[in-house]
């Protein structure tokens, strides 16, 4: 991908030696931020209204203190409820992926959970755990572990029956099958699965502190927006963004060192 | 000769009471040390034929013995492979045909102290099929014949008094398929281990075979018995004998006719 080296010509012109894929996305980035800015500009909305970039970014500098402080309370509640969705999926998914009974029992019990918006689910766990981190927490659970939980079982579910015939002949337990073939053959699956899920997680983090917290960016964007301070209300969804770039970045890179074997060879043969 | 399989009279029913059944009457012999052949047309039940040989079905009526005992439950004095060479893409090669002994009883708590030794072994086998060196690589970095030849000595690692094979060459191209009939031979040879080979090629069951067994549509069973009288060792030319081409065609006769019968 790097850029082409020919020995003929020593020096090349500027524009061939910079490699355009990698940077592409910051490109695209900073042209999106000035398409706004002049799209403000252009039609003179009020800060009220749609807030230019260059408004939000004075408004981040400006609100620097709350904002740094209420972003890390959001990446402690959102990274918290990931983890124990990460612990409590991977486990929920080998018990549903253990036999194809408990699987097809299961898996609709599944769907129907997973229909249900997790908001509805806040206020009860405002009954139950008051408002603060807690509800919080257990939001960003709730919505980030049902794709781990269906990647893994879909891992263990499909196993090729003739590697479980060759080792079931061999005198295998359903242990042994696991252990040796399903586990690690969900793995790649489980990887690819938190990329969704920490995403997911900060939606429902977010969406528990602007009802139900003192704290975090959710509750910080929905009183900045109840005092009709926009470019604060932007500069907390830019954070946001921020925060989830890192993590899904972070979960990325995981997954390539954990898996690599499966983006090389084609695994579902 | 004393027998190492004999299947009598054996009924196996799929899904049930109403399901398919699969084969019925089924009844064959074969010998300690015998390399057998199982053709017939496709959905006859050979596959079905191999899970009962090694205990993945228990049939509804009938018995099978294996080695002298009633099979009730998997027998793991068996090896197996498919089509499918089913090689797991997070081990390497080596790693992959010391799979079963990590599950055989007998060698399962001896593994970790006895690794070396194991591993010569693997190395041994993987010479023997003409992998030697490639241990190290892993299955999606082989072509698919080399992964085949990988799954025989994963068949293989746990010294099987029996190996089943079904439909192993299937997928291959002529050439490498050939050359993997030379390796099972000179292997059934070296290692004096009983074959069951399950194939729809008809040149392939007379060239590597002692007997062949010609099954009926479905539900199977054996129509015709066949003694292959070629001497060993069998080398490629024999193909192009009159009488091997005589016995291929008989084969492809009695098929065909068992076909038209379903
Ligand atoms: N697990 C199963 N459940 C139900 N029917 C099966 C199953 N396995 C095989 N059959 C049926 O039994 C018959 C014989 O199958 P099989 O032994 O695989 O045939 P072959 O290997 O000769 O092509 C086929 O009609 C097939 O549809
Ligand atoms: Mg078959």
């Amino acid at each position: 991908m790097s850029a082409v080296t020919e020995n003929t010509t020593p020096v090349k012109p500027l524009a061939q030696r910079i490699n355009w894929v990698k940077l592409a996305p910051w490109l695209y980035t900073i042209g999106l931020f000035v398409a706004w800015e002049l799209l403000v500009i252009a039609l003179q909305t009020p800060p009220t209204i749609l807030p230019a970039p260059s408004r939000v970014f004075q408004a981040i500098v400006q609100y620097w203190s709350p904002i740094w402080k209420n972003s890390l309370q959001t990446l402690y509640t959102t990274t918290v409820g990931f983890a124990i969705a990460v612990v409590a999926g991977l486990a929920i998914g080998l018990f549903i992926g253990w036999s194809k009974a408990i699987y097809a029992g299961l898996y609709p019990l599944m769907i129907g959970f997973n229909a249900i918006p997790k908001v509805a689910l806040v206020p009860i766990l405002v009954i139950w755990f008051g408002i603060g981190a807690v509800p919080a927490i257990l939001t960003a659970f709730l919505i980030s572990f049902f794709p781990i939980v269906v990647n893994v079982a879909t891992g263990l579910a499909t196993i090729e029956p003739e590697t479980e015939d060759v080792l079931r002949a061999l005198g295998a337990k359903k242990l042994d099958i696991m252990l040796k073939v399903g586990i690690p053959r969900s793995m790649p699956y489980f990887f690819g699965s938190l990329k969704v899920a920490i995403t997911l997680a900060f939606v429902g983090s977010v969406v528990s502190e602007t009802v139900a917290s003192n704290y975090g960016l959710g509750n910080m964007m929905s009183s900045a927006q109840s005092q009709f301070n926009v470019p604060l209300v932007f500069a907390g969804l830019l954070m946001l963004a921020v925060e989830g770039i890192a993590m899904y970045a972070l979960m990325a890179w995981i997954e390539m060192r954990m898996t690599g074997w499966a983006h090389r060879s084609t695994m579902s043969q | 000769m004393p027998h190492l399989v004999t299947i009598d009279n054996v009924d196996m029913r799929y899904g049930g009471a109403a399901g398919t059944l699969a084969v019925s009457g089924l009844t064959m012999k074969v010998g300690k040390g015998e390399f057998a052949a199982v053709v017939g047309p496709s959905g006859c039940g050979k596959s079905t034929l191999m899970k009962l040989v090694t205990g993945l079905h228990i049939p509804q009526s009938g018995v099978v013995i294996v080695a002298d005992k009633q099979v009730t439950k998997p027998v793991s004095i068996v090896g197996m492979a498919f089509q499918n060479p089913t090689m797991l893409p997070w081990r390497t090669t080596l790693d992959n045909i010391l799979l079963p002994l990590e599950i055989v009883e007998r060698h399962r708590h001896r593994l970790r102290t006895n690794k070396k030794e194991y591993v010569e072994k693997a190395e041994h086998l993987l010479e023997t099929v003409g992998l030697k060196g490639f241990g190290s690589k892993f299955p999606w970095q082989l072509s698919g014949g080399m992964q085949q030849r990988a799954n025989l000595c994963r068949a293989l690692i746990h010294e099987p008094e029996l190996l089943m094979l079904d439909e192993p060459f299937g997928a291959l191209d002529a050439f490498t398929r050939e050359e993997l009939w030379c390796v099972i031979r000179d292997l059934h040879a070296a290692q004096g281990v009983t074959i069951i080979l399950v194939t729809h090629d008809l040149r392939e069951a007379t060239f590597l075979a002692d007997r062949i067994f010609v099954m009926s549509a479905r539900p199977g069973k054996v129509l015709k018995e066949h003694a292959v009288p070629f001497a060993r060792p069998r080398d490629l030319e024999v193909m192009y004998e009159k009488a091997f081409n005589d016995m291929v065609h008989e084969l492809h006769g009695e098929i065909a006719s068992a076909r038209v019968v379903a």
